[in-house]
């Protein structure tokens, strides 16, 4: 498939300047990477929740399950266990994986299924017009808020690593090569892999500025070390002032979900097996 | 004679479900087929738990209040049955435990004899048990070392001590039926799925629908069956939607509370058009009710849950033949029409025990799902029959996208209104079709007297003793087994003829009478019960002759 062929046709409608357009650039750009290395563009499946990040389902010309708000892992989870050969991509949003569906993503974590999860952390409720999410931080004035949150945020990549996730990793949207490495990583890691993509929303939570003035690049830590990992992630907390890492923050290698371990098929046919328990009852 | 009623009772924890079972499996060997009620309270250890076993040379599908040999392991169990007691009811007790009136057995001098365990304590009453039935040792020897799994030597001989000391009370004519598999419910339903195909099985435990996860997790990974019980009921029902999506046979299984969390799912089902099959089995409500027992109230919500309008299939079998076979229905028309497809169940189906005629599982085979892609796929492509043809992912060279939201023939979101209008159409269209479907199915049962001028209707688990008590009445019983689509012209046909109808249900607001309502049939009488208990067969014929003429 060329560039062209990946994108749809459909108009896309997301605000001038919103950080999606760098998420769905860098997809495209791991999908032909991947594909130039014999990946088929039909075995990629792509399950969105529900909000801005989930338009993307529409735009990518590729497999999609456009879900409920907060349900994208449920559903991977059944796609991938009915066929271990797809590759399964959950686009999901903040509001959405970590409010509605948290529950969802931490067993998806703990169960280490082979599955990506890029969330679009735009720290807002996009589509609904700006109310605050898991990760807004405290004092946000969204419409539901109007006089600023009493929460403290949650840091998902600490929730992340508590829960089992595999691989864990931060990205931007106004650092797209490095975003694209990650992805690519994630794509190809053997297990659960989240990552929290900062995103940029251009309508509802401009967080520009305050980004650019603290991201750094992670260098040099031990990614298979789960307590420099739990440290590295927890160095900001998503709301005061210090230093945001962004890259790859832990992995490991670990066993894969499988519900029911693998064993012999014994029965011929579901007959022979059904007539076996008939005959046992008699 | 030749219809043995046996109560067995003890404390939860007794084991009275396996003294109910060995019961069970005497009786099938000695050529009566039994049925199974199993009564016992939302606890591990203590209260009070009863079996009711019956067995007639027929298939009996209802108990009755009556019994005629009466096991106590406690005296509690002589007490609170005592209405059941007449005067020909042998009551067989542990001496140890209980005082009677009636037969003690010196249980601990019996176990102790043979250096036996407490919890064999069961088989001492068993074989007391098959004594007081006439039951020949053989018989007992031969059932023991085929159903219990340990000890076999040691039960027997504790069974055996317990046969010679009681005195034979019954003797029940010989009955040349073969003996059939005896199976619950849940069982029936795990059987017909797997022989029709079931890909996966998801399911969170709710009693009543428990022990089908229970069974197809042990049964179906060696068949291929992919079994998860994941986080919660909303989890449950999203896998099952990626499940069908990528092509695989799915059912969940759950009760009224679990399924109030799926619904958000059956709706995105309806939507998305995905065939997943729903194992609803019901139990007392509202709330967490009382989980250990029966109802039928949640047909209105079974019927309507979920948000939108979209076509859906629901079948309630009456036994569990009817469930193996209607199992096997519910999921070829899911994949037919691409829509939810329920079996609507109950506690007293679910995990009652009944013997199963594999020779009249068979049912109506429904045509396969439509396969074959045009291409670039639309997966919902428009059609007469509104059925799009189905294709999984990886499909080469083609795109497949389901949505939640409103979309297009390609799944592509759209707000378009006459696109919109269009896909409304084809789903109503396909629910046209499903209808047409039914048509051809045994929608309708009738039994009882085919000529009786009163009918009783009824739905699902009452089947049974609505026949048994019609039989008796000379009255005719006529039972929708597929509720949506309903099967308005085989229902009012089925009551031709009939100038009284009178509706039994295990309700307090008649949702069947409400139903056959809508498909203009005023019901004339109703007979309801709501304690979560089963109608037994006296208390249902009182009934049905308290209703006017
Ligand atoms: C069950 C349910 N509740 C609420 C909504 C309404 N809703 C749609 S999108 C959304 C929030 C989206 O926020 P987020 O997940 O952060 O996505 P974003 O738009 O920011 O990308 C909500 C609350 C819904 N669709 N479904
Ligand atoms: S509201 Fe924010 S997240 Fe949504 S499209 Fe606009 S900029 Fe992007
Ligand atoms: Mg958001």
């Amino acid at each position: 498939m060329t560039s062209r062929d990946f994108i749809s046709e459909v108009q896309n409608t997301w605000c001038p300047g919103c950080g999606n357009f760098a998420i769905q650039h860098t997809m495209k750009k791991v999908f032909m990477e991947l594909e130039g290395e014999g990946v088929v563009p039909e075995s990629l499946v792509l399950v969105t929740g529900i909000g801005c990040h989930a338009k993307i389902a529409d735009y990518f010309n590729l497999n999609s399950f456009y879900t409920l708000h907060g349900r994208t892992l449920p559903v991977a989870t059944g796609i991938k266990l009915a066929n271990r050969d797809l590759t399964v991509i959950c686009h999901a949003g903040d509001g959405d994986a970590l409010a509605e569906g948290l529950d969802h993503l931490i067993f998806a974590a703990k169960r280490n299924i082979d599955l990506t999860v890029i969330l679009h952390d735009n720290r807002v409720y996009g589509l609904t017009t700006g109310q605050y999410t898991p990760t807004s931080p405290i004092g946000f004035k969204g419409r539901s808020t109007p006089h600023g949150t009493t929460e403290f945020p949650l840091n998902p990549l600490r929730l992340m690593l508590a829960s089992g996730a595999t691989f864990v990793a931060r990205g931007y949207t106004r650092r797209m090569p490095l975003l694209k490495s990650l992805v690519k990583a994630a794509l190809t890691h053997r297990g659960f892999a989240f990552i929290d993509v900062l995103q940029v929303c251009a309508s509802y939570a401009n967080l520009t500025d305050y980004y650019e003035k603290r991201v750094y690049e992670l260098k040099g830590h031990d990614t298979g070390s789960y307590e420099d990992a739990t440290m590295i992630a927890g160095e900001w907390d998503y709301y005061s002032d210090s230093p945001i890492g962004l890259g790859l923050i832990y992995q490991k290698e670990g066993p894969i979900y499988e519900p029911t371990p693998e064993k012999e098929v014994l029965w011929g046919s579901r007959k022979d097996l059904v007539m076996h328990v008939l005959d046992s009852r008699t | 004679m030749d219809d043995l009623s046996v109560l067995v009772g003890g404390r939860a924890g007794d084991g009275i479900n396996i003294a109910g079972m060995m019961i069970a499996w005497l009786m099938n060997a000695s050529g009566y087929r039994p049925h199974m009620y199993y009564d016992y309270p939302s606890l591990i250890k203590g209260g009070h738990n009863f079996a009711i076993v019956r067995g007639t040379p027929g298939q009996p599908r209802a108990i009755r209040t009556r019994v005629d040999i009466l096991l106590a392991l406690n005296q509690d169990t002589i007490e609170k049955h005592r209405d059941r007691i007449h005067e020909s009811t042998a009551v067989l007790f542990n001496a140890d435990r209980a005082k009677g009136p009636g037969e003690g057995i010196p249980v601990s001098d019996i176990l102790k004899r043979h250096d036996a365990q407490a919890v064999m304590e069961n088989s001492c009453l068993v074989g007391a048990f098959a004594k007081s039935a006439g039951m020949p040792t053989n018989l007992v020897s031969s059932v023991f070392k085929r159903h219990i799994p340990r000890y076999v030597e040691k039960n027997l001989d504790v069974a055996l001590d317990g046969y010679d000391s009681v005195r034979t009370s019954h003797n029940l004519a010989p009955s040349l039926s073969r003996p059939l598999p005896v199976v619950s419910g849940n069982e029936a339903a795990g059987l017909g799925f797997l022989c029709s195909g079931l890909d996966a099985y998801v399911a969170y435990p709710m009693t009543p629908s428990s022990s089908l996860l229970h069974f197809l997790a042990e049964h179906g990974p060696p068949a291929g069956v992919t079994v998860v019980h994941p986080e919660n009921e909303i989890a449950v029902m999203l896998m099952a939607a990626g499940f069908a999506y990528a092509g695989r046979k799915v059912a969940v299984g759950t009760s009224g509370g679990g399924f109030c969390l799926m619904t958000e799912g059956l709706s995105l089902a309806g939507m998305a058009e995905l065939p997943v099959v729903i194992v609803m089995s019901q139990r007392t409500g509202p709330s967490t009710g009382l989980p250990t027992y029966s109802a039928q109230s949640d047909l209105h919500f079974v019927l309507h849950a979920g948000h939108g309008e979209f076509p859906r299939f629901i079948c309630a079998p009456g036994d569990a033949t009817e469930t193996m076979s209607w199992s096997k229905t519910a999921l070829e028309i899911a994949w037919r029409y691409q829509v939810p497809s329920f079996v609507l169940m109950d506690k007293h189906l679910s995990e009652g025990f009944f013997s199963i005629d594999t020779e009249r599982v068979g049912g109506v085979a429904v045509r396969g799902p439509e396969t074959g892609v045009a291409s670039p796929l639309r997966r919902y492509i428009d059609s007469p029959s509104g059925v799009s043809p189905l294709a999984f992912p990886p499909a080469a060279g083609h795109v497949i996208k389901v949505n939640s939201y409103a979309h297009d023939e390609s799944g592509i979101t759209t707000e378009d209104p006459v696109i919109v209008e269009l896909m409304t159409q084809k789903r109503l269209r396909k629910e046209a079709s499903l209808e047409a479907e039914v048509q051809r199915l045994p929608a309708v049962v009738t039994g009882g007297n085919p000529g009786g001028t009163t009918a009783v209707l009824c739905f699902g688990s009452t089947a049974g003793v609505s026949e048994e008590a019609a039989e008796r009445l000379r009255y005719r019983v006529v039972r929708p087994v597929v509720l949506e689509p309903f099967p308005a012209k085989a229902f009012h046909d089925a009551l031709s003829g009939v100038e009284r109808t009178i509706c039994v249900e295990e309700n307090v607001k008649g949702q069947l009478s409400l139903l056959l309502r809508r498909h203009g049939l005023m019901t004339d009488h109703e007979v309801r019960r709501s304690d979560g208990r089963p109608f037994e067969v006296e208390y249902l014929i009182k009934r049905l002759e308290e209703v006017p003429l």
